[in-house]
Formats: structure tokens, sequence, C-alpha cells
């Protein structure tokens, strides 16, 4: 089976300034939501408590609202439905300190006489490490980033290594502003596939890359926009089927994977889609946006190859003893 | 030429397989030999628990226990001092008795790591910063010590406690069934079992309730509840007669009105006083304060020796089982904090447990159908390198003793589409050049060095991802961290080395045939 027609070079370049926009507008209206909406971000990181409770019926929300909010001390609780009508969440923004007796054992002792009910969950999250951790989530994700502009400009060259990381800042933005729009909470496993998408939308764009680094090998043409279109094309059937893979796994963990995972399995999902897209139109021309000129790249490496042979005749010349 | 050729590559991939397959089988039996994976507390159920340790109240009591010394050695020798004092963490003192100055220096010297600022007689004494670091140091260490020392003692399945970063303590409980054997767990963690034995004053023992506690501290007196109550209050010596330092075991027996009591043992040094004591105080009352609060206060009615006694004091069986769990461990120098708590119960683990392995299951059939489906053949081969791969990952992770959590089963299901990639690369290399006419050989052993590159490169950036992920992460994060990267590493050696051999392998078939719909789902263009 085939799903792209064999030798067929499709013009994306053609259309790259239309994309450009799009992509630009997207950003756009992400960043306009964090500033506006902002982000939701969950205990993990603000600091707080969650209990969960499953029922063995459905579960009585209005009482559970009103035994929870007699104690002052959770007058702001949340109170959620969550992922079917016997279990429920409930989210403040209380925490404590005391080992022995926390407020989860005070949540449990407000809910009796609200029927039958396993308590399955609770966090706390102190203020100290929610902090703690907000700090180290936005390190990871500037490392990751830093580490693989650093890798692509060693192994290919730093217009290369802007344009992946470009187009990685173009998918991570974009994903963020789709979680504030379906109202995801940030925990530390939408960090998890933040940084997971990071590294998987890095490689469709380096398979991209790849291929333009050798087709500028093989061509005669110095002509960047031919190359980039043969490049695309050529490893579009990899991209989309690659992406249809993990997007089946990725898919099953959406739908099968539990409410638990939900964030964690929106993020990748939504992420998937965008870093291909952004692969295939984004990636490459931005490549011709920041200046790069075949050129220049092709006199770049045929003076590292003259400067290789040269050495290495250093060296025989040196083996047989005559320098 | 005709025959099938062993290669090295395939001899490689079949001994991966039999490792894999022999290395997951403890995994996948849970045998009780072998190394197997064990679930995180997120799956199997459990409490996890960051605490932090207000070190500062440690040297508040060191700073304390200095002033009793300073106190007790001037009053058996007789030195006259006045105003002595504790503002937070320094002592001031004056002394009276100008003869006297030499003997207390020497004194104040003796003490470790006391700074002592003099102004002619009037004393400032406070803790070095290095002490205060010890002391601080020491307060974490002993606390690990002492948590680990309980749970240990209070018979759970694999208790974890251990030192996290400079000032944290962690500690794991899988193995923790209902709220109430987990709040039961907190409270012993958390009790600081600070066993006093202290003398009552008698002299104003009638004044209790009315006495406020600045009045009683002129007398050197200190008043404490009852443990019955806080309406209940006792007058009692300030500086203990004993302390649960000279403890050297406690256990649960039972009064003659089958009440549970916990019955202590001192040490050499503290029956000594202890005897003495009692010898010179018959018809005066003990307070046995256990945390500060009073559990009983009995007359004294002759010298008791061997240095045993008792707490009594309407426990539950369970309290006083844990009492002397936390008696017997030692007290802790500084309470702990609550930083981070995460518990889960089993119910919800084996929820978990069962959605991941639905995820896994269909993820795994759809992945595998659509290489068959697209690729044929080739499908087929890339499809057991995926099998291999799965049971190499579990294999290694059992062999590291790793923990499986939630996302460290999402990673798994991850990797089943990550580490296909390498072989659609691969096959779309190889179809190009049969497109273009190649031959199955050449087009074949060109496919995979042309394809290399960019595996290599696009594994390798996420693999500095996912370790970037371990270093940063916390927790289940970690879980998730190293399946992924063990999992690309692994993919590299079955993907790339495995299908390689195989097609080898198989070679003079593969030569021999025209149809390469069948071996790679293409149409033959040329």
């Amino acid at each position: 089976m085939e799903f792209f027609s064999k030798n067929k070079i499709y013009n994306f370049m053609g259309k790259s300034k239309i994309f450009m926009l799009f992509s630009l507008l997207l950003i756009a209206c992400s960043y306009g939501l964090l500033a506006t909406k902002g982000l939701s971000y969950g205990i993990d990181f603000s600091g707080g408590t969650l209990v969960q409770v499953k029922y063995d019926q459905k579960a009585p929300i209005d009482q559970i609202r009103e035994q929870i909010s007699s104690d002052k001390m959770f007058a702001n609780a949340l109170i959620t439905e969550f992922g079917s009508p016997d279990e429920i969440v409930i989210r403040f923004a209380t925490t404590n300190e005391s080992v022995s007796n926390d407020v989860g054992d005070r949540v449990r002792e407000l809910l009796k006489g609200t029927g039958n009910f396993d308590i399955r969950k609770v966090d706390i999250v102190g203020p100290k490490v929610g902090s703690e951790l907000r700090e180290k989530g936005l390190m990871s994700t500037i490392m990751g980033i830093l580490a693989i502009l650093i890798y692509v400009a060693f192994r290919f060259e730093w217009r290369f290594a802007i344009a992946s990381v470009a187009a990685l800042v173009h998918d991570v933005s974009i994903t963020l502003g789709a979680i504030i729009l379906f109202d995801i909470e940030v925990s530390l496993d939408v960090l998890a596939a933040m940084l997971t998408l990071i590294g998987y939308s890095i490689n469709d764009t380096i398979i991209v890359f790849d291929r333009i680094r050798e087709d500028i090998k093989e061509s005669k043409s110095f002509n960047l926009l031919d190359i980039i279109n043969q490049a695309v094309s050529q490893t579009l059937s990899r991209t989309t089927l690659t992406s249809l893979t993990v997007l089946f796994v990725v898919l099953t963990l959406f739908l099968f994977g539990g409410e638990i995972i939900h964030g964690f399995s929106f993020t990748l999902l939504f992420g998937v889609f965008i870093g291909t897209y952004s692969s295939i139109f984004i990636a490459a021309p931005l490549l011709k946006w920041f200046g790069f000129d075949i050129a220049a790249y092709k006199n770049k490496e045929a003076l590292k190859e003259k400067n290789r042979v040269e050495r290495e005749k250093m060296r025989a010349m040196y083996e047989k003893g005559t320098v | 030429m005709n025959s099938p050729r062993l290669n090295y590559r395939l001899v490689i991939f079949f001994l991966a397989i039999i490792f894999g397959v022999g290395m997951s089988m403890p995994t996948f039996l849970q045998t009780e030999k072998g190394a197997k994976i064990s679930l995180g507390l997120d799956l199997q159920g459990g409490l996890h628990m960051l605490l932090g340790v207000k070190t500062e109240e440690a040297i508040k009591s060191k700073i304390k226990s200095i002033a009793s010394s300073v106190k007790f050695f001037a009053q058996s020798g007789d030195i006259i001092i006045d105003d002595l004092r504790i503002q937070e963490e320094t002592i001031t003192l004056t002394l009276l008795d100008k003869d006297e100055e030499k003997k207390l220096d020497e004194m104040l010297k003796a003490i470790q790591g006391l700074h002592v600022n003099k102004e002619a007689l009037k004393y400032t004494l406070s803790l070095e910063e290095k002490e205060k670091e010890l002391t601080k140091e020491y307060a974490i260490s002993q606390a690990v010590e002492t948590i680990r020392n309980r749970l240990d003692q209070f018979g759970l399945a694999e208790p974890n406690v251990a030192k996290q970063g400079s000032d944290k303590i962690l500690v794991e409980l899988p193995g923790i069934k209902t709220a109430d054997d987990e709040q039961r767990a907190r409270e012993l963690i958390a009790k600081a079992a600070h066993l006093q034995l202290m003398a009552v004053d008698e002299k104003r023992a009638d004044r209790a309730n009315s006495m406020s506690p600045t009045e009683a501290a002129q007398y050197g007196d200190v008043i404490l509840p009852d443990a019955r109550g806080e309406q209940i209050r006792h007058i009692l010596k300030e500086i203990p007669i004993i302390d649960g330092s000279m403890l050297t075991d406690a256990k649960v027996a039972f009064s003659e009105m089958q009440q549970p009591v916990i019955n202590f043992t001192l040490n050499s040094e503290g029956a000594k006083i202890f005897g003495d004591f009692t010898a010179n105080n018959v018809g005066n009352r003990l307070a046995i304060v256990l945390d500060n609060k009073v559990y009983s206060d009995p007359v004294i009615r002759e010298r008791i020796g061997g240095g045993s006694g008792q707490i009594s004091g309407g426990f539950s069986v369970k309290e006083a089982h844990d009492v002397a769990i936390a008696l017997r461990s030692g007290a802790l120098l500084a309470p702990v904090t609550l930083l981070e708590k995460r518990s889960i119960g089993p119910s919800l683990g084996a929820d978990s447990i069962k959605a991941s392995l639905i995820a896994l299951v269909s993820g795994f059939s759809l992945v595998v159908a659509f290489m068959l489906f697209y690729y044929r053949m080739a499908g087929v081969i890339a499809n057991i390198a995926l099998v291999a791969n799965l049971f190499l990952l579990i294999a290694i992770m059992a062999l590291f003793g790793a923990t499986l959590t939630l996302p460290g089963m999402a990673g798994i299901v991850l990797i089943i589409g990550i580490a296909v990639d390498a072989n659609v690369i691969i096959c779309e290399r190889i179809r190009e050049l049969l497109r273009a006419g190649v031959g199955m050989k050449q087009a074949i052993e060109n496919g995979y060095a042309n394809a290399m590159s960019a595996i290599v490169d696009s594994n390798l950036t996420s693999l500095i991802t996912a370790v970037i992920l371990y270093v940063y992460g916390t927790g289940p994060i970690k879980g998730f961290a190293v399946s992924l990267s063990i999992g690309i590493l692994v993919s590299m050696l079955t993907a790339i080395l495995g299908t390689h051999g195989i097609y080898q392998f198989i070679m003079p078939y593969l030569e021999k045939s025209k149809n390469l719909t069948f071996w790679f789902g293409i149409k033959r263009s040329a």
C-alpha cells in the first residue's frame, strides 16, 4: 500500500507564506489566551490539596458541597465530577504542615454521612514544593530546548538549529494555547507530555533536515526552494506514517488510559498533530527565511573536505617519514 | 547462495530475544525468584510523603539544654547568677559574684561550639554558626533514622525512608490499604515521643488552675495539661529528673484492670538518678510526661530501684503499641512537617493498571495491524522487532530494579509508536530505491545505509529530552523517563540491527522473488 504518489514533488514553498501566517495567527491566539485566561495550574505547581472520592452510587454533589463548605477552611473548595458520576474530585488551596492530622483527614470526617465512599487519592502539595516543582519544570523545558539547539547546531549547521528550535517553540506555544482553550490543568504529567513532545517533534524536523542535507550534497541545483520541496516531498510519506503510528498509540491512551492521564494524553495528541504540521510546513521554510545559502554551505563543506584530505595527505607523508 | 545465511546481526538479535524473554519472565509470571519490575505507589496504592524538619527547633532545644546545665552548674557550685533568660537562640545572664568568674568561664568554655560574649559580668551565649549547621544536620539524619526505625517496627511491607536533598525526608509506604491505617502510620511518624519524668511542685500544686505560666516560671515551674483533657493542669518542676534519652526499652503490657500500659526500662545512669530521687522524695508525686502531656502522677511510696516504670493513661491497644514503638526508636529532636503527600488507594491503582493495559494492547494491535497492512512482509519483520523491543524493555527495567509507574506505562505505550519509526524510515528508503529500479539486495543494503544518519539523529534528540526529564522530573515522571530512554536505546538494537539481520538471512529468497507487493507492499513501477 502507498499513500503518496511516488515521485511527485509538491510545491510546499510556494504556499509557505500562507502557512507561516496561519501559524503566526495561532501563536498570537495562544499568547493572547495565555495573557487573558492564563494557564490553570494544578496543585502540583500551585500547591493545594486534591481529594478523589468514589461513591458506590451517584455522588451526591450538592450534599458534599454543603458538608465541605461547612468548614471555613474549605470555603473555596472546587467539587467536580471525575470521569463518571460516581466519582468526584475536591480541590482547594489549603494545605497544612501537620503530618499526623492533615486536611485529607478533615475532609474524610466531613464527608461522613454522605453515603458509602472510598477515598481513592489524597494529594497535598505544600506551597514550597509547588514553587520548587514549577521552577524545575520551567528549567527542564528550557534545558530541553537548549540541548536540542546545541545538538542540531553540532550535527548540522546553526541555521538548521535555529529553524528547528523555532519550530519547537511554535509547537510548544500552540499546544500551550490548546491546553488553555480546553481547560486542561497543568500538572507534572502535562509537563512531561510537553517535554516528550519536544523530543518527538524535533524527530520529524530532523528527518526532513537530514534529507535536505543529503539532497544538497547530491543535487547540482543551487535553488534552495527546489531542494526543500524535494526533501519535504520525499519524506512526506515517512512523516505521515510515523505520525500515524504514534497517533494510534496516543489516541488509545487518550481514549482508554483513564481520567488520571487525560491531561498527559491530550497534550501528546494535540502535540503530535502540531509537530507533524510544523515539520512539513514550517521548519523547512524557516531555513530559507533565516538566510540559509546553498552555495555558502557547499563551499564550507568543500573546504571541510579539502582540509580533511589535506590532513590525511599530511599524515600519510608523516607516516612515510617525509615530513 | 540459495540457502539462508546466518550473520552476526541475526545472532546478536537472536541472543537479545532469548535474553529479553528470559529476563522478563519473572515479571510476567510474578515468580518468587528473579529480578522483577516493581509497581510504583501510583499503581499498587500506598503513601508517599515528603517531610521537612523544623531544624530551628533543634537549635532552640539545644539552647534550652545549655541553659539548664548552666543553671544546674550554678546551683550546685553556689555561683550566684541573675537574669538567666533565653531569647530565641541566645542566652543572657549576669554573674553577681565576681570571684566566681573564672569558674564559670571554664565551665562555658567546655561546652562545644558555644560562642560567649562578655560585657563586664553580663554574658550573652549563642551557638557558633558551624555548631548550628551541625545541629541542623544531626536533627535531620536523626529524624531519618528514627522514622525508619519506627516504620520498620510498625510491620508494613518495605517501608522506604530516605533523606532527599539537603533538608527533606522522603517516606514511601506501599501496601497501606485503608485511610485509618494511613493516618495511624502518619501519627507514628510525627510523634515526638519525648518522655520526661518530672517532680510535682507539691508546695504550689493546689494553684494549678489559677497560676499563669509566667508566674510559674518565676518559681522554676512549668504548667502542663493532663492527657485526659486540657482543663486538668499540673504544676511541675521545670527541669526534668529523667528524659527519654535514658530509656532502653518500652513494651506494651496489661494492668490489673486489663488496660494496656507501657512498661519502660531505664539505662544504668537513669536507674541511679531515678533510685536516688525516689529515695529522697517519698510521699511526693512524680509525673510521667509524654510529649508535654501528663499521663499520670503517682505518689512515691518507697525508693524505686531497677530503673523501670510504667505509663498508663487510657490508651487503646493500638495506641499503646505505637507509643511503645516510638519510645523504643527514640524521640525526634525536631518536629517534622508535611511538605507533600500523595496517597493512593489500592482500588485506584488497580483501575490505572487496567486502563493502561487496555491502552497498551489496543495501541500495540493498531500499530501491528497497520504495519502489516502497509508494508506486508516488511511489516511482519518490523513487528517481530517491535515484540522483541517490548520484551527487552521489560527485561532491562527488571534488571535495573526499575519501578513501573502510570506515566511509565504511558511511556511503554508511546515507545510502541516510536519504535516502529526506524523501520518506517528504512522501509521508505528501500521502497524509494526499489522504485528507482535498484536490485533487491542493493536496495536493502543502501536503504539501511541511507536511513542511518536520520535514525541516529532523531533517536538521540529523543534520548536527550528523556534524560533531561529524568534529571528534572520527580516521582512517577522519572518512571516515564526511564521507560522512554530504555525503549529508545533498545529500539536502535531491534529495529535497525535486528531487522537488518533478518533481511540478510532471507536474502536468497528475496533475490529470487520478483514480488515487491508481497515483500514491501509496492507495485513495481519500472
